[in-house]
C-alpha cells in the first residue's frame, strides 16, 4: 500500500470545482485514491465532503476540473455511465426507497460487472435483512437501513465504493459491525472513499485521511501518523 | 323494496351497469394519468385528446385499411404510445427542470392542437364504429339485458388495470419505476437509464389512453370532443384517489362510475356534478386523496 502518489492512482481528482445552482461549493479539490485503499474525507459540516462524492458520481449538477477513474475522464459523464465503470455510492441519507421492500431495494441496482456478491452471501453477512426481506424498506431501523444501503451496492460488482457517513446516528454496536464490514471489503480488494465526522471510526478502518475545508483538500494524513497529528487534526475539525 | 322507493330493479341495475362502464373508462384513464404524474411530475392534459386519438386511429385503420377491431385494439395503443414517445422526447423532456405549470400548459396546448386537427378533418358530428360481430347481441339475465360488448369493456378494463398494477407493484421493471419516482438521481447513479424509463412510462401511460379510446369507439361515437368531455371528470377521479397512487386511481375510477350511476337513479339532476362534489369534500377532509400518501 503506497501512501504516496505514484502516478497510478485508481482515482485522481484535480482542480475539481462544483456548484449547486449559483452556489459554488467546491473550490479546486485535489486528491487521489490508489487501488485497494480505504481513504477518508474528514472535515466539518459543509466543508464539501459530500459534494465531492456527489461530483465523483456525477450527481452534482455542475462541475469542472478533472476526475479520472481507471484512466477514464468522467467529469462530464452522466451518472448512469459513471456507475457502469464500477463506482457505486451509499448516500448520506441512505436512499432506501419507501415504495420498495427490502428485497426490491437490494435487487434494484443492476449488476454492472462480474464479481458482485450473491444475494445469499449478502443475507449471510446481514441476517437482519433476510428476516425482514418482505418489509417496506423504510420500516427498517436506521442501522438496518444503513446495512441495506451498503449491501445493495455490493451486489452490483462495483469495486469502488463511496460511503457517505455510514455511521451517522447509529448505535456503537452497529458502528462496529459497519467497521468490520468495511475492513472485510478492504481485504477483498475493494477501494473505498469514506466520508466521516467520527474520526475515531475513520482511524479504525482507513489507510489515509484527507482533510477537507471550505471546498478544498487542505491536508493529507497517513493513518500511521494519526497519533502524532492529533493536535493538528483537532484544529482542523474543531473538536 | 325497489318498488317502495318507486324505482324498478331494471332501472337501478341498468344504471349500475352504465356506471360500471363509465367507471371502466375512468379507471384506465386515471391509471395512465397517475403513472405519468408519479414519474414525470406532469399533469398530462393531453390525456383526453390521446384517448380520442385512440378511437380515431381505430376508425382510420378500419375505414382506410380495413383493419378490424381486434387488431386495432393492439395497434391503436401502440400508435398512440409511439406518438406520445415522440411528444415526450421532443417537447416534454425539455420541461422537467421547470415548474409543473409548464408541463400542464404544454400538454393543454397539445390537447387543443390534436383536437383541432381531428375536428378540421373529421368534423364534430361523430363517426360510427361497429361493435365487432363476435360481441354483438347480449345476454338476457332475467332481471336485465346485458349487451355483450359492455360486459367485454368491463372485463377488458379490469384485466388491463390489474395487469398494469401487477407490472408496477410486483416486477423488477416496476421497482425501477417506483424507485425513480422517489429519487431519480440515485436511481441514475446505480446505472439505470432514467430518461429512457421516463419516455417509456409516458408512452405506456398514453397507450392506456389509446386503448381506452378503442374500447370506447363502438359505445360512444368517434368524436373529436369525446376526450375533452371525459378528461375533466377523470382529473377529478385522480384528485379523489390521490395523485400518483396506482391502486387508488383504479379503485376510485370504478367506485365513482358506480356512484355516478346510482346518483342518476336516485337524484338524476345531481349525476353530472356528484363527482365534483365528492372531490370538493375529499379535498377538504383528506387533501392528499383517499389513497394518497402524505407528501413524502
Amino acid at each position: 500500500m503506497s501512501d504516496v502518489d505514484n502516478g497510478k492512482a485508481l482515482l485522481r481528482v484535480e482542480e475539481l470545482h462544483g456548484w449547486y445552482g449559483e452556489s459554488h461549493v467546491l473550490h479546486g479539490v485535489n486528491f487521489h485514491v490508489n487501488e485497494g485503499e480505504v481513504v477518508t474525507l474528514l472535515g466539518r459540516n459543509g466543508a464539501g465532503k459530500t459534494s465531492t462524492l456527489l461530483a465523483i458520481m456525477g450527481m452534482l449538477p455542475k462541475r469542472s476540473g478533472s476526475i479520472i477513474f481507471d484512466g477514464t475522464e468522467v467529469i462530464a459523464m452522466q451518472s448512469r455511465h459513471i456507475a457502469r465503470l464500477g463506482i457505486a455510492i451509499c448516500p448520506e441519507e441512505r436512499g432506501i426507497f419507501a415504495s420498495l421492500n427490502v428485497d426490491e431495494n437490494l435487487m434494484l441496482p443492476p449488476r454492472i460487472q462480474k464479481g458482485g456478491m450473491e444475494v445469499e452471501r449478502i443475507y449471510d453477512l446481514f441476517p437482519n435483512l433476510k428476516e425482514r426481506r418482505r418489509s417496506q424498506g423504510t420500516k427498517l431501523s436506521g442501522g438496518e437501513q444503513q446495512m441495506l444501503a451498503i449491501a445493495r451496492i455490493l451486489r452490483t460488482g462495483a469495486k469502488f465504493l463511496l460511503l457517505d457517513e455510514p455511521t451517522e446516528g447509529l448505535a456503537p454496536v452497529i458502528v462496529q459491525q459497519i467497521g468490520r464490514t468495511i475492513s472485510a471489503l478492504k481485504k477483498e480488494g475493494f477501494t473505498i472513499i469514506l466520508v466521516e465526522q467520527n474520526f475515531r471510526f475513520a482511524a479504525s478502518v482507513a489507510d489515509r485521511h484527507y482533510v477537507v475545508e471550505q471546498g478544498g483538500v487542505i491536508d493529507m494524513i497517513p493513518n500511521a501518523d494519526l497519533n502524532n497529528s492529533m493536535d493538528k487534526l483537532h484544529g482542523y475539525l474543531g473538536v | 323494496m325497489f318498488e317502495l322507493l318507486g324505482i324498478s330493479p331494471q332501472v337501478l341495475l341498468g344504471q349500475l351497469l352504465l356506471g360500471l362502464i363509465n367507471g371502466a373508462f375512468y379507471a384506465i384513464l386515471s391509471l395512465g394519468l397517475a403513472v405519468i404524474f408519479g414519474l414525470l411530475n406532469i399533469i398530462n392534459f393531453a390525456h383526453g385528446a390521446l384517448y380520442m386519438a385512440g378511437a380515431f386511429v381505430a376508425w382510420i385503420l378500419l375505414h382506410y385499411l380495413g383493419i378490424g377491431y381486434w387488431p386495432a385494439l393492439i395497434l391503436a395503443p401502440l400508435i398512440v404510445g409511439a406518438f406520445g414517445i415522440v411528444l415526450e422526447r421532443t417537447m416534454m423532456s425539455r420541461l422537467y427542470k421547470l415548474d409543473h405549470l409548464y408541463g400542464l400548459l404544454l400538454t393543454f396546448g397539445l390537447a387543443l392542437i390534436i383536437q383541432g386537427l381531428f375536428r378540421n378533418y373529421y368534423g364534430i358530428s361523430g363517426l360510427p364504429y361497429q361493435i365487432p360481430s363476435q360481441l354483438s347481441g347480449g345476454q338476457n339475465l332475467g332481471f336485465m339485458f346485458l349487451p355483450n360488448y359492455r360486459a367485454w369493456v368491463v372485463v377488458a378494463s379490469i384485466v388491463v388495470c390489474f395487469g398494469t398494477w401487477f407490472m408496477i407493484e410486483k416486477t423488477r421493471l416496476g421497482a425501477y419505476l417506483r424507485a425513480a419516482t422517489e429519487n431519480p438521481a440515485l436511481v441514475s447513479a446505480f446505472g439505470i437509464n432514467v430518461p429512457l424509463l421516463i419516455t417509456l412510462t409516458y408512452g405506456f401511460g398514453v397507450a392506456l389512453a389509446g386503448f381506452a379510446g378503442v374500447l370506447a369507439a363502438p359505445i360512444y361515437s368517434v368524436n373529436p370532443n369525446m376526450g375533452a368531455d371525459l378528461i375533466i371528470v377523470v382529473f377529478a377521479v385522480v384528485v379523489i384517489g390521490g395523485m400518483g397512487s396506482i391502486l387508488g386511481a383504479i379503485i376510485t375510477g370504478y367506485m365513482l362510475g358506480i356512484v355516478e350511476g346510482l346518483t342518476r337513479v336516485f337524484y338524476p339532476e345531481g349525476s353530472a356534478v356528484v363527482i365534483f362534489v365528492i372531490m370538493a369534500i375529499v379535498l377538504l377532509i383528506k387533501p392528499e386523496g383517499l389513497f394518497g400518501k402524505e407528501a413524502r
